[in-house]
This record gives structure tokens, C-alpha cells and sequence, in this order.
């Protein structure tokens, strides 16, 4: 609508951008730009560099490819660190935890939008408070609990890769039921009434009509929780520990700083590393991305 | 009857795996943690003795924790600010009509995909490495040693990080709101002879309150519940005094909670900090929410 009504007036108004002004704006935000992006460049730059050349002179061009590859295969190799090994906790803990927070908050947000009972209402309210619940105020005694639970059931929930998804259930879902059911209360109902009288089960309709409703908010739960559990630190230290079989990729990253006396080439080059896996994903799913941060935020 | 039967069992079901995480993972904690805060709580499962408000009455006399709850608040505050600036700024070049704006509007946002932890350590390099030896060369005295290990700097480099790190995020509302903003407007007020800065204060700024409503409440709980670029950046130091204590100069709420429960080795009294953060962040919730219901009765 908007861009029918702005077309006449531009044609009236022998609408032009001005030259001048444009290219002065291109000019301030390339070099704001490049200010931004400049931490990153020094993380490129100094992995490429020994740790005597980048104390005798910290800001200078890296002047060997093949020290870039002596500090890669010192810090792959590193046993403190364990790339590999923290980037196989950090996906399977991340894929897991997103996959039974989606569902499991879709399903939760479905049955309290469709019931409209005392009960549904409390339960919605319930969530929608606990939003407000800091890390923090739970972190403590969640530990003390965990430790409990799991001595009671015999399955360990600290150290433990259940451990660390069911915590991730508990946190995420609060804002993912909330946006779920902002979404659903617009599904209309009489798809699942024609599924109804077609003989579809009450699970199946979810499943098979409301499911796939339900993908464009998918994309907003999935990309602020995702976000939020490839990159948290607090949680996966005091539920595996700093030391712990199971790292994710920010424990190995600090755990390897805190282990010696700063190697600054090779503290670079892991945060190069720790920072890949996510501009890649971003490099291809940027729009789905940038819709989900936004969509988050208005919810 | 059965089939009715059926239905509410099916849909008991699918509310049960959120609400076993909910109330494993956020509601029995936070009960436990109302009250250990009010005992000599050890950290573990043994039975405590009851305290009364001593927990409470101690750390409000305690130099660290209210040094660190006003660093926190100076935090937020400038933070607020150099954010919400630098985002806006940020979203008035991206939506003008330079070329590139949507690889600018991508590339702005990358440091919000990376963690604390791995942004933290890179600026730490910058801050103790790159920039002293900028300054020494330009002959900067006060630049040309660490700003961190600077108790008077130290905040700004906190607040460096932290509006690099999120200004990318909140720039993306902002542009998401100007994007909202009717074409047809902008131009007919050009037509009729509007500057641009005219067309900025008058027309898309107030028709941008509720993005700024919603970017001010983000960076304020963020600010607020900071921790990760905390623990890698300065990890609280240097030492400063107040009261005539030597307290942490940059230990923001969140590191001292952990530190006052880990490092001294205080569970309860950091239980009743924890509490404490609850309840401000609970106040801060409770003012963002009057104000929407203001701004709708308004509209």
C-alpha cells in the first residue's frame, strides 16, 4: 500500500536522492564500519603471528601464512582446549536442547491457547512470570537439586549431557511458549474443527495441521534460543564444570586461557576458531537469522 | 465419552514435559532459594538453620556488594545510552539510500552473534596490547597503559564492548522500525520542504517511541544482568577503594553474586544477593510494563 501511494508523488515531485549528501553517508559508514569490524581483523591478523612478534610490536601486519598454520596445528592439537571435542558438546547439547524446546514448548502453547479454562490461564500467567526469574536467583540451589534428583533417579544430572538439556528445557521454554501462543491465538480454529470431524486424533491435528502453521515463529524460537545456548557460559560451568568430561566451546575457550601464561597468538587463534562455526551458519542463514532477532524483540 | 476422555489426556500429556521441566528447573530452585537466603545454608543438601534477615543485614553492609551494585547501575546507565546512540545512529545510515546498506546492516550485527566470553578476551588483547602501543607511539600517557588495569578506565572499556557487542542488535529494531514507517510520509514531507534533520526529530523519531521503548528495556536488563564479557574482559579488577574497603573496581552484580558464593565461599549471602537482583530486576519489569499499558490507553 505504501509503495502505491508513494509512486505518484515521486513522479510529481521529480523525486531524486541527493548525490552530494549519498556519498558523504557511504563515506562515514564504511569507516564506521571498519571500525567494527577491526577487532575481527586483529583476531585474523594475530593468529597469523608468533607470540615474540606480537609482543615486540602488537600492531603489525603478520608477515608468514606459515605461522597461521604452526599456531592452528598447536592449538587443534592442544589438549587444554580440544576443538573438536567442544565443538561436538557445543552442537549435540544445542541441536538437543532446541529440538525439545521447540516441540515441547509448541505442544504446552497449543493445549493452553486451545483450552480456555482457569487452569490454562494460571498455567500461561505462571510462565509469563517466570519470565522475569534472573538466572541467578535459581542457579544455587538448581545445583544442590540437580545433585539430589539425580542421586534419587540414578541419572546423573550434573556432568551429563541430559543434565544440561533438561536445564535448557526448563529456562527457554518461558519465552517460547509465549511467543508460540501469540502465534497460535491467530491460527484460526476451524482447521482443527474439519480435522476433528474428519476422525483426526487430538495429537494428530496438532502434528499434522497446526505443526506446520507454526513454521514461521519456529524460525523466531529456534534462532533466539539457539543463539542464547551455543553462546552461554554460566550454565554449562556449574552444570558440567570448568573441568568436566563434557566442555562446550566457551569453557574451552576460557579454560585454555585461565591454564597458562597469556599466549596471546594462540588465545587468537582459538577465539578464531570459536567464532567460525556461527559466522558460517550466519554467512547462509542470515535472513532467517536477522527475522528471528527481530521477531524476538517485538514479541 | 471415551474419545473425550482421550482428548484431555492427550492434551495432559502434551503439557506434561514443560511443566516437569518448569517446575524442576525454575520453580522448586527458586522456592529453595527464597529460602536458603534466609539460613546458614553450606552449598549443599544438609539441613540448614533458619537466620532470620541476617544474610540480608550482612551484605548490606558489605563495601563490595554496595560498590558493585552502583557499578552496575553507572553500567546500565551508560550503557543505555552509548547503545541506544550508537544503534540509532547506525540504523539512519543503513536505511538511507547509500549503496550496500544490507551487507552493512548484516556486518553491523555480526559481534552479537559471538559469546561474551570470546568477544571479552579478544578486547582484552585490544585493550592491553593494541591500544598501549597506539598510545605510546602517538604520546598519549594515559592511553599508553592498559585501560583495564586502570580503575578510572576500566568502565569505559566495559561499556566499549558491551555497545559494540549489542548496538548491532538494537540497530536492527531501529531499522525494522523505520522500515515501518509509510514511504509516502517521509516524502510528502520532503516535498513540502522538511530537511532531513527536521524529518528525523519530527517525523521518524516519534513514530519510532515503541522501538525505543523496547531497545531501552532490552539494553537496561542486559546491562544489568551482564556477566560473560565481565569474567573475560577485566574479571572485576582492578582494586579500588570504597567505604575504606578495597573493593573490585568493574565487578558488575552478576560475577560478584558467583564470586561472593564460589570465591569466598558464602553461599547464603550470595543466595540473598541473588534475591536481591531478583527484586530489582522485578521493579524493573513491573515499570516497563505500566508504562506499555500508558502508552496503549494514549494511542
Amino acid at each position: 500500500m505504501a509503495k502505491q501511494a508513494a509512486a505518484p508523488i515521486e513522479r510529481m515531485a521529480g523525486y531524486k536522492p541527493h548525490k552530494g549528501r549519498t556519498i558523504a553517508l557511504e563515506i562515514v559508514t564504511l569507516i564506521l564500519f571498519i571500525l567494527f569490524m577491526m577487532p575481527f581483523l586483529i583476531v585474523v591478523f594475530n593468529s597469523m603471528r608468533s607470540n615474540t612478534d606480537i609482543i615486540n610490536n602488537p600492531v603489525a601486519l603478520p608477515n608468514s601464512l606459515s605461522q597461521f598454520w604452526t599456531n592452528l596445528t598447536d592449538i587443534w592439537n592442544n589438549p587444554t582446549f580440544n576443538f573438536l571435542s567442544a565443538l561436538r558438546d557445543s552442537v549435540i547439547i544445542t541441536i538437543l536442547s532446541l529440538a525439545i524446546i521447540s516441540i515441547f514448548s509448541s505442544m504446552a502453547a497449543w493445549v493452553l491457547v486451545r483450552n480456555k479454562t482457569k487452569w490454562s490461564n494460571f498455567i500461561f500467567f505462571c510462565y509469563v512470570a517466570a519470565m522475569v526469574i534472573p538466572f541467578q536467583v535459581v542457579m544455587f540451589p538448581l545445583l544442590t537439586w540437580f545433585k539430589s534428583v539425580g542421586d534419587f533417579l540414578g541419572i546423573p544430572l550434573l556432568r551429563s549431557y541430559q543434565g544440561i538439556i533438561f536445564a535448557y528445557l526448563g529456562f527457554g521454554e518461558a519465552m517460547s511458549i509465549f511467543i508460540f501462543h501469540g502465534f497460535i491465538k491467530g491460527v484460526p480454529l476451524e482447521l482443527e474443527e474439519a480435522a476433528d470431524i474428519d476422525g483426526c486424533s487430538r495429537a494428530g491435528t496438532f502434528f499434522r495441521i497446526v505443526l506446520p502453521l507454526l513454521q514461521p515463529v519456529f524460525v523466531t524460537v529456534l534462532v533466539l534460543n539457539g543463539l542464547w545456548i551455543w553462546n552461554d557460559y554460566l550454565l554449562p560451568l556449574l552444570v558440567l564444570g570448568a573441568n568436566g568430561d563434557i566442555r562446550t566451546i566457551p569453557l574451552a575457550v576460557q579454560g585454555f586461557n585461565g591454564a597458562y601464561v597469556k599466549q596471546w597468538h594462540l588465545i587468537m587463534t582459538s577465539t578464531l576458531l570459536a567464532m567460525l562455526p556461527i559466522v558460517i551458519l550466519y554467512l547462509f542463514a542470515q535472513k532467517y537469522i536477522v527475522q528471528g532477532m527481530v521477531d524476538g524483540s517485538i514479541k | 465419552m471415551t474419545s473425550k476422555v482421550k482428548r484431555k489426556l492427550t492434551e495432559f500429556l502434551f503439557l506434561l514435559p514443560s511443566l516437569i521441566a518448569f517446575l524442576m528447573v525454575i520453580i522448586v530452585p527458586f522456592i529453595l532459594g527464597i529460602y536458603y537466603s534466609f539460613t546458614d545454608w553450606q552449598g549443599t543438601g544438609a539441613v540448614s538453620q533458619s537466620v532470620g534477615f541476617a544474610n540480608y543485614a550482612a551484605i548490606f553492609k558489605d563495601a563490595g556488594f554496595l560498590h558493585s551494585f552502583l557499578v552496575t547501575l553507572l553500567f546500565t546507565v551508560l550503557n543505555i545510552i552509548t547503545v541506544n546512540v550508537v544503534a540509532f545512529i547506525i540504523s539512519l545510515l543503513v536505511t538511507s539510500e547509500i549503496r550496500g546498506r544490507n551487507v552493512y546492516r548484516a556486518g553491523f550485527f555480526i559481534p552479537n552473534l559471538i559469546g561474551g566470553i570470546v568477544l571479552g578476551l579478544v578486547w582484552q588483547f585490544i585493550f592491553t596490547n593494541i591500544v598501549p602501543s597506539i598510545g605510546s607511539s602517538l604520546g598519549l600517557p594515559t592511553l599508553s597503559k592498559s585501560l583495564i588495569s586502570n580503575k578510572d578506565t576500566v568502565m569505559f572499556t566495559m561499556v566499549t564492548v558491551n555497545t559494540w557487542q549489542y548496538a548491532g542488535y538494537i540497530m536492527l529494531i531501529y531499522v525494522a522500525a523505520i522500515q515501518g514507517i509509510s514511504k509516502s510520509v517521509m516524502e510528502a514531507a520532503e516535498v513540502d520542504g522538511a530537511r532531513y534533520w527536521t524529518r528525523v526529530t519530527r517525523i521518524q523519531i516519534p513514530l519510532m517511541a515503541n522501538a525505543f521503548t523496547i531497545s531501552l528495556f532490552l539494553t537496561l536488563t542486559n546491562s544489568f544482568k551482564m556477566y560473560d564479557v565481565n569474567v573475560a574482559l577485566t574479571n572485576g579488577g582492578p582494586v579500588a577503594m570504597f567505604m575504606n574497603k578495597p573493593v573490585q573496581a568493574s565487578e558488575l552484580l552478576a560475577l560478584n553474586i558467583y564470586n561472593t558464593a564460589f570465591k569466598y565461599n558464602n553461599m547464603a549471602q550470595g543466595q540473598a544477593k541473588a534475591v536481591i537482583f531478583f527484586i530489582v530486576l522485578t521493579i524493573f519489569s513491573i515499570i516497563q510494563v505500566s508504562w506499555n499499558k500508558s502508552k496503549e490507553v494514549e494511542a
